[in-house]
C-alpha cells in the first residue's frame, strides 16, 4: 500500500483516527490532534444563523504546498516535533463533519505538540488558498478574510512561538 | 507574451471562468496584469477590492515581473485569513 500523504487536499471524508495514523511513529509517545467541523449554528448580533451546509473550494497544487511549508515552519519553531500531518477538504461538507484535521506528534506531551497543532490551525486560516461558501438557510455568500494588506505573509506570526 | 490566468472563489464565479491565457506585453508585471483585467473584466471590481496574486504558486507583488509561460493565480483573501501579500489597485 503506498504511503499516505502528510499533507493532501482531498474531496474524500476526512477522520481524525486517519491523520493520527499518519503521523504515529515508534518514538512518539504524544500526538495532538486538532478538528475544524461545520458548524450549522452562529450566533449573530441579536439572534443566530442557520448553515445548510458549506463549499470549500482550494487552489490545490499551492494549498498542498504551503501546507508543507507550515510543516517546515513547525519543525524550526519545535524541533521536538518529529511529524505533522494537515489534511483538509474541498467540495460540500455537511454540518458536523470535519472540514480540516490537524495531527502532531512529539516524544513527550511536554515537546511542544499542543502549541504546533494550535500554529497550524492558524497558519492554515492565514495563508492557505482554500475558501468557504456558507450556505445559509435564507442565501449563500463566499467568506472572504479579512484585509490586513500591512502584515508580511512571509513572517511565521509572533504570537504563536514557543 | 502569454501567460495562465487562474481565478477562484467569487472572482472564478463572477468572471464565468476559472482559467484562460492571457495576452500581455513583454516585460509585464503583476501589476499591469491587474490593470489590464481591471479594464478588460469591470465585473471583477479589481480596482476596489483587496486580493492575493500568486505567480506559479508563490505568493507575489504588484513589481514582480511576468514571464512567458507563468502560471498567475488571483484568489480573494483566505476564509479564516488575516495574511498578507494583499494588494490593491492603485
Amino acid at each position: 500500500m503506498p504511503k499516505k500523504k502528510l499533507f493532501e487536499i482531498t474531496d474524500q471524508p476526512l477522520s481524525l483516527d486517519d491523520v493520527a495514523a499518519r503521523v504515529t511513529r515508534p518514538d512518539c509517545g504524544a500526538i495532538a490532534t486538532f478538528a475544524g467541523v461545520v458548524r450549522g449554528i452562529t450566533a449573530m448580533d441579536g439572534g443566530q444563523r442557520d448553515t445548510d451546509f458549506l463549499d470549500y473550494e482550494a487552489y490545490t497544487e499551492m494549498a498542498e504546498s504551503m501546507l508543507a511549508q507550515i510543516g517546515d515552519e513547525i519543525e524550526e519553531r519545535w524541533p521536538k516535533v518529529k511529524a505533522v500531518s494537515i489534511l483538509h477538504r474541498t467540495g460540500r461538507c455537511e454540518i458536523g463533519e470535519a472540514s480540516v484535521v490537524i495531527a502532531v506528534a512529539t516524544p513527550h506531551r511536554d515537546d511542544g505538540c499542543f502549541e504546533a497543532c494550535r500554529y497550524a490551525i492558524e497558519r492554515l486560516k492565514a495563508i492557505v488558498p482554500i475558501w468557504k461558501k456558507e450556505n445559509w438557510s435564507d442565501g449563500q455568500v463566499w467568506v472572504e478574510g479579512p484585509r490586513q494588506p500591512d502584515l508580511d505573509l512571509s513572517q511565521p506570526a509572533d504570537e504563536a512561538a514557543p | 507574451m502569454k501567460i495562465e490566468l487562474r481565478l477562484f472563489a467569487g472572482l472564478r464565479e463572477t468572471a464565468g471562468f476559472g482559467e484562460k491565457k492571457i495576452e500581455l506585453p513583454a516585460a509585464a508585471t503583476v501589476g499591469d496584469l491587474l490593470v489590464q483585467l481591471a479594464e478588460e473584466y469591470p465585473a471583477l471590481e479589481l480596482a476596489d477590492r483587496s486580493i492575493y496574486v500568486a505567480v506559479n504558486q508563490q505568493y507575489a507583488a504588484p513589481d514582480v515581473v511576468l514571464q512567458e509561460g507563468d502560471t498567475v493565480a488571483l484568489f480573494p483573501p483566505v476564509s479564516g485569513g488575516c495574511g498578507s501579500g494583499l494588494i490593491t489597485l492603485e
